[in-house]
């Protein structure tokens, strides 16, 4: 199979023959026609590309991928795409989430999956809202949020996703939204070449029970101001006229205006491959801060750190090669033995 | 039971057929290594045997306290044995909260070995006991034998410069080597443990040592005991043996299903009391390509070995009753996109945490039942320790033959009590067939096999087999989510008909005994030892009682209805409250009654003899 020539592929060879059932305006779709987009350019055998979901609306993604697919339980994708992946850590392997399946029921697996560096790339789809079960809030709601079983409003405090997962050790976090397609694309590139775990959220809009979640980032006038696009190496410039900035205070962030004496070269210059994550910690918890744009983009992308499937097998190696391959007859007559004679 | 007696100068030596005898003391008194220790040099001798370990959930509760007893009985014996002994010929108690527990259990006369040391006054209060049992003639029905464990030991050991606490330690030692005396067994491969168990410290190579032969010649030399015993090797079938456990014998079942099918092993478990030792075991078979995952929960265990399964391993997770409680929905997911994982269910007593180190196996119902909707699962259950081996390759067999998950449902004394388990050659393993779809020429992820049912096993990375499967109901054949009603009653049926025809390669059953008659017993699991020694008793010569054990309880095998029809009665002791029974009554219409014992302990020959008894007298 090695041998043969990889098969060109167009965004068609992706698509399945099963009708959508998102409804009609959801954010999933785009995101959909991007993963289909990048799945044809990323030189990987369609064979090779395994789905695996929880439950929850963006979960019904597999179904629509013409790839191997699997649509599991509530939470559980993480778990059973670590078993497969230790099994063929040659094969591509995509978890599909929600705010809900990653990080209320599934928190669990979410955090051991990273801490461990399972080689999966993670698309949770944040729409802050519950849209399967109609409509209740999520993990990641604002506090206040009035929903279907909030009618006073939450008094849950939210996770910000990217904060947990840099809390439980991920390597790579990135943060795109489902309307800027050309930066979710790269986005996805980006985190299709990261070896170890990769955690993206992807801001989407359920345009029927929280329609407008992320309007503060999307709308044509707001998101110039609102959002903050972090490029490896580049400062953190944002703004219509690129005139705001963010540098570093002590051990803390700052906006500043450009101008009246400060510079691009006071601004905090983005370096992704930074090995402590602190700074990316700072960058993931501007998102809740007041009057702070959101970053997009990839937070961390840190290559150092071995993948989990990679340490398994190769303990395994180590072992076989210096006690040989297990040999059964000898394993069943280890240690003390008697013969009855006949 | 004595045969035959020998006179040496001075001493008797009396052979007998068998013996049971219990070590047992605080939890730190290490009673389990002594009784194992015990266990391996009467094995290698060549009696049958079997164990029960019997220890508290606590790892240290406080030291001379009743909760803090542990203990381990072994019955050995020249004939067969099928039980750890209803009662003990011989008990060792190291301290008064050890006597007072374990007591009861000793035979009238039998021999009775303390720690003379450890009944002082603070021992005999933190054992809640008034009044000391040494002095007020309570024991006078017993051989009892006072010994200065404590300060023989110490002197025994007094050259080697080690601390108090280190040469107290020894003590058991000093207690098997006396016991090794009394059985006339040698020290041998108890020297040989100690040497390899503390290559790294010779002192307590010295020191452990020098305890077990002073103990031995303590027995020699005080001529404290008139009488010692023999009990001549078993007539055991020819071959090569091993002393096995049940979590042992799973374990190495795997790696030999493995193996036979040509397939990574990879286990998913969470710790958990009694199932944790199959974990450790096979987390050592690295050479074998054994895959460990200790996972962060009871749901990713399972999970993650369904996402092995689906890659092509043979997935597998162990746990016991509340682990496989929260494993539920992802055996659902196992139904339903039908693919191969065998979940190893070591009973304990419940509900709820329970008895964590106690046996019972009353989770019969759940591995049958215990699903949200129609999600029909193969159950089986091994008899004895050996016999786990066993298991787990049909188990696996069955998962990989059908795309189906399996449940094996052991139990807290299968998986710790140990017996003398022949070593099968290689050449005498079943056959695991593996057959992974990989011709996309009209590939439908759930066609079926017309003889087995099963669907492909269609594994990622196979081109021109991209499918999705999922949870969700989907359509025959083509696997595609479907909710029309008529689709969803064909699959519903399909995968129950699928379980169902499991029946046509599993052997039918042939009772034990009288295969028509007065009574048949039923049984499953670890209850075969206790009920197969109360059916050897004289009392029944003359009756015609067949005893049916079943391994296989989903789906059954499927003479069962019709033999148990011959029978007068039907009895199932069961260590629950009457599950077994239940389903017997519910599919056979069959008046069978319930025998059940709900103590944390297997039955005792006994006990199930009385209830025949009873049960017959009826009739």
């Amino acid at each position: 199979m090695a041998t043969e020539t990889l098969p060109v592929y167009t965004k068609k060879d992706f698509q399945t023959d099963q009708e959508i059932r998102w409804c009609p305006g959801c954010g999933d779709y785009a995101i959909l026609s991007a993963v289909q987009s990048v799945f044809a350019e990323l030189g990987v055998r369609r064979e090779n590309f395994v789905f695996i979901s929880g439950i929850g609306c963006s979960s019904r993604f597999p179904y629509y991928m013409k790839t191997f697919g699997f649509h599991t339980i509530h939470g559980r994708a993480p778990a059973i795409a670590t078993g497969l992946k230790i099994v063929r850590p040659d094969l591509d392997v995509w978890v599909v989430t929600g705010d809900g399946d990653s990080l209320s029921i599934g928190g669990n697996h979410t955090i051991h999956m990273l801490r461990r560096n399972v080689g999966l790339k993670v698309l949770l789809f944040n729409n802050k809202i519950y849209g399967l079960t109609k409509g209740q809030y999520s993990p990641t709601s604002e506090i206040g949020k009035k929903t279907k079983s909030t009618p006073f409003g939450t008094t849950d405090r939210p996770f910000n996703p990217l904060s947990l997962a840099l809390g439980a050790g991920a390597t790579f976090v990135a943060r795109s939204v489902d309307v800027f397609q050309q930066h979710l694309k790269e986005t996805l590139k980006k985190a299709a070449a990261h070896k170890g775990s990769a955690y993206v959220e992807i801001l989407q809009n359920c345009n029927i029970f929280n329609d407008g979640a992320w309007f503060d980032l999307t709308e044509k006038d707001a998101r110039s101001e609102h959002v903050v696009q972090l490029e490896q190496g580049k400062p953190l410039i944002f703004g219509k006229n690129r005139d705001k900035g963010i540098r570093l205070n002590g051990i803390d962030l700052e906006m500043v205006q450009l101008g009246n004496g400060i510079t691009e070269k006071d601004l905090l210059v983005h370096d992704e491959s930074d090995p402590r994550s602190a700074y990316a910690f700072l960058l993931a918890q501007m998102a809740d801060r007041p009057g702070f744009p959101t970053p997009i983009g990839v937070l961390r992308g840190w290559e150092d750190s071995p993948r989990y499937e990679d340490l398994i097998a190769n303990q395994i190696r180590e072992v076989q090669a210096k006690r040989g391959k297990g040999d059964l007859a000898k394993l069943l007559r280890a240690g003390d033995t008697w013969e009855v004679r006949a | 039971m004595a045969t035959t007696t020998v006179n040496f100068p001075g001493r008797k030596r009396e052979t007998v057929d068998k013996a049971v005898i219990r070590f047992c003391g605080d939890s730190g008194d290490g009673m389990q290594i002594t009784g194992s220790q015990f266990t391996n040099t009467v094995a290698l001798y060549g009696n049958d045997l079997a164990t029960l370990p019997d220890f508290p959930a606590e790892i240290r509760a406080p030291a001379g306290t009743l909760p803090g007893v542990s203990g381990f009985q072994v019955h050995f014996s020249s004939n067969d044995v099928f039980t750890a002994g209803d009662t003990v010929d011989a008990l060792v108690a190291m301290n008064p909260a050890a006597l007072k527990m374990n007591l009861p259990d000793l035979k009238p006369n039998g021999i009775l070995i303390v720690n003379l040391n450890d009944f002082g006054e603070v021992d005999l209060r933190k054992a809640q006991v008034a009044v000391n049992p040494l002095e007020d003639h309570s024991l006078d029905g017993y051989r009892l034998f006072p010994v200065e464990l404590t300060r023989l030991t110490r002197a025994a050991l007094k050259d080697l410069g080690l601390d108090n606490k280190s040469v107290d330690r020894c003590k058991n030692f000093f207690a098997l080597g006396m016991c090794y005396w009394l059985y006339n067994r040698s020290m041998e491969t108890s020297l040989h443990w100690i040497e390899t168990k503390f290559k790294n410290k010779p002192q307590l190579v010295q020191a452990n040592r020098m305890a077990m032969q002073a103990g031995y010649s303590y027995c020699e030399a005080t001529e404290a005991f008139q009488i010692s015993y023999e009990i001549p090797p078993a007539k055991l079938a020819p071959g090569v043996y091993r002393n096995i456990s049940g979590n042992t014998a799973l374990a190495m079942g795997f790696v030999a299903a493995s193996q036979k099918a040509g397939l990574p092993l990879f286990l998913g478990s969470y710790p958990i009391t009694p199932a944790s030792d199959i974990l450790h075991e096979l987390s050592a078979y690295k050479d074998f390509g054994v895959i460990t995952f200790q996972a962060e929960d009871e749901i990713a265990a399972v999970t993650s070995a369904i996402g092995a399964a689906y890659a092509g391993a043979i997935g597998i997770t162990t746990t016991s009753g509340p682990g496989m409680a929260l494993k539920t929905e992802a055996m659902g997911l196992a139904v339903a996109v039908e693919l191969p994982l065998v979940i190893c269910d070591i009973q304990r007593g419940g509900p709820s945490t329970g008895l964590p180190t106690k046996t019972e196996q009353a989770d019969l119902l759940q591995a049958l039942y215990g699903r949200n909707s129609e999600a029909p699962i193969p159950v089986l259950a091994p008899s004895t320790p050996g016999d786990c081996f066993w298991i787990a390759m049909e188990a696996t067999r069955i998962a990989i033959k059908y795309m189906v998950p399996v449940i094996i449902l052991s139990d807290g004394y299968l998986a710790n009590g140990a017996e003398p388990w022949k070593i099968p050659d290689i050449s005498e393993l079943p056959e695991i067939p593996v057959h992974f779809e990989t011709n996309p020429e009209n590939f439908q992820p759930y066609r079926r096999d017309p003889q087995t049912l099963a669907r492909p096993w269609a594994v990622p990375g196979t081109p021109g087999l991209e499918h999705r499967i999922g949870g969700l109901e989907k359509q025959d054949v083509t696997g595609n989510v479907n909710y029309e009603p008529l689709n969803h009653e064909r699959m519903v049926r399909l995968r129950a008909e699928k379980v169902a025809g499991i029946a046509q390669d599993i052997p039918d059953v042939v009772p034990v005994g009288a295969d028509s008659g007065d009574l048949v017993i039923v049984s499953w699991g670890s209850t075969s030892g206790p009920i197969t020694a109360a059916l050897k008793s004289e009392k029944f010569n003359g009756r015609r009682i067949g005893h049916i054990h079943l391994r296989h309880l989903n789906p059954l095998p499927k003479n069962l209805g019709d033999v148990l029809m011959r029978y007068d009665k039907v009895l199932v002791p069961e260590m629950n409250m009457g599950q077994l029974v239940m389903v017997l009554r519910a599919k056979y219409l069959v008046d069978a009654e319930g025998f059940n014992k709900i103590q944390g302990k297997p039955f005792k020959t006994s006990e199930i003899e009385r209830k025949i008894e009873q049960v017959l007298a009826r009739a």
